[in-house]
């Protein structure tokens, strides 16, 4: 610990760390440019001077050592001049166009020009012209407005890996870009609009929409991967308007990826916002209680069953469960890619490691998994975690894809895996040799005939690899949606049996759906399973409902309504609610708490406990014949990062990314 | 009292002899290097800091002093001798005659200064405009090798050393010392943040030491001659013997091996025929390179060419490359010019430096036509003490202080030219921007 005087006041910090941290831990702010906590110190902006006793210049506060004993000086006449002089210095070339600008509000040149600007320019010269950019359909660029920080280039080469921004030129020509006019391949576009500390990048899709002051901004849980990052949704007058990651060090940092920051547009498009009956083979606009009518005589003595989709919450899936055992059912299933998922315990079927966990591994097997389509954030971290040194990484799966970090491809598919399950393969040296190695399953690996064995093999070399110590558990399954592991904790893996006569289908697709049957289509986007339903009821997208979230971990989380459903859309647990009162099975409960109550009573994982990194006592396996394991390769499970599910379907600013970025599987 | 021939220790700097291994040892160089390196690194970093020998890049920085901050123990990673070769400083062209003339000098510094910091490979980074001399630079390595005095156990002392030659792409900025490790890495020549300074993490993040050309070069004759020899020249502080570069309004421009501390009056008659048109003809002198902010005349008459008696005139040696100008030179197009040198030069790195160098050389270009504000005048002060001693590296301060040298001395002559202009073109100088 080194002990050092700011302004003053006598603060302990561990050594090596910046006067900069130093200075916050005294509670001084200090103005910054190009400093990130979560990139590497550039030292170029200087605007984080500070005095230091004894040093005859101003020191840059982001890049310089604490010393024992130092004494540093944020208010000092020589600071106050310096910060002075580089405010001036970055607007001389800044254009004045805050007004017209979609950083403004929230722009950190603004803001510090208040604070530690002069008020007037003496710079009489002509101001520098840049010419704006191309970095893809997502980020758009007003290069006038760049004070060359370099966040952005430091942000594409260290978290997201795709080194593809750079500074050419140098000195007062220097610009930022690609070198070679192209849209940046990463999924993590979003991110630079907001580490970007002036208006240089801005949203290409909320360009000129909206001032920050007027945004209603609500906390809430992005559910279009199963990551689970925790967002802020800003919206107005009943629209949401843009999303943004918020800071969580246990989830995303602070990071968030492109399709859940820029899908949202799809909330605006093909939705349901009014019942529909079938009437003569045609769907009819309905009235609520015409539907519920309808879903009453429908259901009447019937073998009935309910299937949930991949972006329900927990409160509708417990309520519709609830529903129906009140109407005689256990027919429940959520699995609708066919997952051979074992759901028997908690630890078969969740990211147990945590994502925070992927920091303290040091060996990773990655099984039938594309982490940087299924979940770029968690791609982020293990690219955090390569990049810190000593990570060997073993892939099974397609040949030559670039996950933005070196690994050991190890084998297409079932041989390679089963070898590893016989502990006879070059990895397992690895593997045995690392204190804390983790593997990661892809969901989309257990959608195949054999995804039972597949998950039996993968807990096996778990097992067999010193994966699952007391303390460490190092077996993970990446799911791919933010609603996928609520209904397996609770209880939607029953099964559908073929006979069945009336479905319940919760968001989710009909695979298989008996001819006949009578179904009952509940969500926000008509799909096919709108198409196919007897009766459509209104549901609400993820933004439109107080709801309770399960990540991949199985972290349970809580998102809040920003707006409010369109037309008569309502929120889903409601739905079901008074839908029990026709089907005279009345649900015990009419209150958010009352949902929640019963929800922590279905399963202790709702019942309010923190996600806590967890051991693993029990190496007992899911069931499943490990010997079983076919040769067949493992198959990309997500073709189409940007149109993964209903809701980036039906958005226009997805529709472009995939035309930009997938032409092949746009045409 | 001028430095007599049996002292000099560039005997080729003319390139009137054999620059070749044979002609070198005809001269002196290579005698006894191997005993030299048996004398072992404490006692060639003691006999450099007897010596007094100060860095001859600019900074002059003790290079005993500079050489001891490498690490003593050696652990897993290398140490490395990087040598500057990259001479852009506008005025300056001492490094030149050394590496075609007298290349010797320096590969055999080399392989001391690898002994003297515990490195095993050196690097010799040349400026990209320098191909012939790079050339005979090459050629001097591979006879050294070829004669056992580089490689596996050199000159017989017992140190492995290898040599070897880099080419810059022609960037100045490139002769900043973490640049020029940057760009030797196969980067962008952008200087680093100190700390770590580079005997700590420097060239592929390990122990480094960057030395300018000559530094290296004179090294194995103060050895041979010993440490009080060298510090017999010159004032205490500032001993030996310098290369200097004396150009511009002269009547013989040349390079020339003198003692440190000689008067600036006697270097420029004894050496370069006098100032064209008689002493009284001067108006200034840079006097260490572009870099060094001018002095006056008055100044010139009497001062020494040392770090010391140049800083007491808010100058410096920088690399001795004396710029003189008689009376016939416009002062401030001259400085002009250097604001846009160093204007383009600058990396663009640092908010002061990328964008205040820019400001400068615009107001710097109204001001050579005189179309400006007096006021204006102070405000160009200011701008370069806004950026000065806030950037990474050095080069700001370079470049902003010859602008400084010219407002200090001259700044009746910019008055007057503003004057004139607004005389000749009426009383506003620029339109404000809103009109």
């Amino acid at each position: 610990m080194a002990k050092v005087t700011v302004d003053g006041i006598e603060v302990e910090v561990p050594n090596g760390v910046s006067v900069l941290q130093a200075c916050e831990a005294a509670g001084k702010e200090i103005p910054r440019f190009c400093y990130h906590e979560r990139l590497s110190v550039a030292g170029n902006c200087r605007m984080c001077l500070v005095e230091v006793e004894k040093a005859p210049k101003p020191i840059a506060s982001c890049a310089y050592p604490v010393a024992d004993g130092m004494k540093v000086f944020t208010d000092s006449p020589m600071v106050r001049n310096g910060r002075r002089g580089v405010m001036e210095f970055l607007l001389i070339n800044h254009p004045l166009d805050c007004p017209i600008c979609d950083q403004g509000g929230e722009c950190d040149l603004q803001d510090q020009a208040v604070a530690f600007g002069k008020d007037a320019s003496r710079y009489r010269e002509e101001k520098r012209a840049v010419k704006d950019k191309y970095l893809g359909p997502l980020v758009k660029t007003i290069m006038n407005r760049c004070i060359q920080c370099t966040r952005c280039v430091r942000f594409a080469t260290e978290v997201a890996g795709v080194p593809e921004l750079g500074a050419t030129n140098r000195g007062e020509n220097m610009e930022i870009g690609t070198y070679v006019e192209k849209a940046l391949t990463t999924e993590l576009s979003g991110n630079l609009i907001d580490i970007c500390p002036v208006g240089a990048l801005t949203s290409r899709p909320y360009a000129f929409v909206s001032r920050p002051w007027e945004l209603r901004k609500t906390d809430s849980i992005d559910v279009l991967d199963a990551t689970g990052t925790n967002i802020r949704i800003d919206a107005r007058s009943g629209e949401v308007l843009r999303i943004m990651p918020r800071t969580n060090d246990d989830v995303n940092e602070e990071w968030m990826a492109d399709r859940g920051r820029f899908a949202f547009d799809g909330l605006k498009r093909r939705r349901l916002d009014r019942p529909w009956i079938r009437k003569g083979g045609k769907l009819v606009p309905a009235s609520w209680m015409e539907a519920f009518t309808a879903i009453a005589e429908g259901f009447r003595g019937k073998k009935l069953g309910a299937v949930v989709g991949d972006l329900v919450d927990a409160e509708a899936t417990v309520a519709l469960r609830d529903l129906m055992a009140a109407l005689g059912s256990t027919n429940l299933e959520c699995r609708v890619d066919d997952a051979a998922i074992d759901a028997s315990r908690r630890d078969f079927y969740t990211f147990n490691t945590g994502i925070a966990g992927i920091e303290e591994a040091d060996a990773l097997l990655i099984i039938g998994s594309n982490p940087r389509i299924e979940s770029p954030v968690i791609n982020a971290r293990i690219r955090k975690r390569v990049v810190a040194g000593s990570f060997p990484i073993g892939f099974i799966g397609p040949r030559g894809l670039d996950l933005t970090y070196g690994h050991d491809w190890l084998g297409e598919g079932g041989a390679t895996l089963a070898a590893l399950a016989g502990g006879s393969h070059r990895f397992n040296e690895v593997l045995r040799a690392a204190k804390r190695p983790m593997l990661i399953l892809g969901r989309g690996a257990l959608t195949r005939g054999d995804g039972a064995a597949v998950l039996a093999a993968a807990w096996q070399i778990a097992a067999q690899n010193n994966m699952l110590q007391a303390d460490w558990h190092g077996f993970n399954l990446l799911h791919q949606f933010g609603g996928q592991v609520a209904p397996l904790d609770l209880g939607f893996t029953t099964g559908i049996p073929a006979d069945v006569q009336g479905l319940w289908l919760l968001g989710a697709e009909p695979g298989g759906v008996p001819e006949g049957a009578f179904v009952v289509y509940q969500g926000h986007h008509g799909e096919a399973g709108a198409a196919r339903a007897d009766v459509i009821l209104p549901g609400a997208a993820y933004t439109e409902k107080d709801a309770t979230w399960v990540n991949t971990e199985g972290r349970v989380q809580r998102g809040r309504l920003a707006v409010y459903p369109p037309g008569e859309a309502r929120e889903d647990w409601k739905i079901i609610r008074a839908a029990s009162e026709l089907l005279g099975a009345r649900l015990p409960y009419d209150s958010l708490d009352g949902v929640r109550a019963r929800l922590a009573e279905v399963s202790p994982a709702f019942a309010g406990a923190e996600f806590t990194p967890h051991g693993c006592t029990d190496q007992t396996g899911p069931a499943g014949d490990v010997a079983a394991v076919s040769d067949a390769a493992f198959t990309p499970s997500v073709a189409n990062y940007w149109q993964a599910d209903v809701i980036s379907r039906a958005s226009a600013t997805m529709a472009e990314c995939a035309r930009t970025y997938l032409p092949q599987a746009a045409e | 009292m001028a430095l007599s021939d049996k002292d000099r220790i560039f005997t080729n700097l003319y390139g009137l002899h054999d620059w070749r291994l044979a002609g070198a040892r005809k001269r002196g160089q290579w005698d006894g290097t191997g005993a030299l390196i048996a004398k072992g690194r404490d006692w060639i970093i003691e006999e450099l800091k007897n010596s007094g020998l100060r860095g001859r890049g600019g900074a002059g920085f003790p290079t005993g002093l500079k050489w001891s901050f490498m690490p003593k123990q050696a652990s897993d990673r290398p140490h490395y001798l990087v040598v500057n070769a990259d001479e852009s400083e506008p005025g300056t062209c001492k490094d030149r005659d050394i590496l075609r003339h007298d290349p010797h000098t320096l590969v055999e510094g080399c392989l001391i200064a690898g002994v003297a910091m515990g490195a095993h490979a050196g690097y010799i980074y040349v400026r990209g405009e320098y191909y012939n001399e790079h050339l005979v630079l090459q050629a001097a390595i591979d006879e050294a090798y070829a004669a056992g005095l580089l490689g596996p156990n050199a000159c017989g002392g017992g140190w492995d050393f290898d040599l070897y030659v880099h080419r810059g792409a022609g960037a100045y900025i490139c002769g900043e010392e973490t640049a020029l490790i940057e760009s030797l890495e196969g980067k962008k020549g952008m200087p680093r943040l100190k700390p770590p300074f580079p005997a700590a993490v420097g060239l592929y993040g390990c122990p480094s030491t960057v030395n300018n050309v000559e530094t290296i070069a004179v090294v194995p004759t103060i050895l041979r001659r010993g440490a009080a020899w060298f510090a017999g020249f010159g004032r205490p502080k500032n001993s030996g013997t310098k290369i200097f570069c004396i150009q511009g309004h002269v009547n013989k421009p040349c390079n020339v091996e003198e003692e440190m501390s000689i008067p600036l009056r006697e270097l420029i008659e004894k050496h370069a025929g006098g100032v064209r048109g008689g002493w009284d003809n001067l108006l200034a002198v840079i006097p260490g390179g572009s870099s060094t902010p001018m002095i006056p005349k008055s100044v010139c008459n009497d001062v020494l060419m040392d770090f010391d008696a140049l800083r007491e005139h808010k100058t410096g040696l920088g690399t001795a490359g004396v710029i003189v100008m008689d009376k016939s030179t416009d002062l401030i197009k001259a400085i002009a010019r250097l604001s846009t040198f160093y204007k383009h030069e600058s990396c663009g790195q640092c908010t002061p430096c990328r964008e205040g160098m820019g400001w400068v050389k615009r107001m710097m270009d109204r001001m050579v036509e005189g179309r400006a504000e007096v006021d204006e005048i102070d405000i160009l002060e200011q701008v370069t003490r806004q950026i000065e001693g806030h950037t990474i590296c050095a080069l700001a301060d370079g470049g902003v202080w010859p602008v400084q040298g010219l407002i200090r001395h001259f700044r009746p002559m910019m008055e007057e030219r503003i004057a004139a202009f607004k005389a000749a073109r009426g009383t506003r100088a620029l339109p404000m921007a809103a009109e």
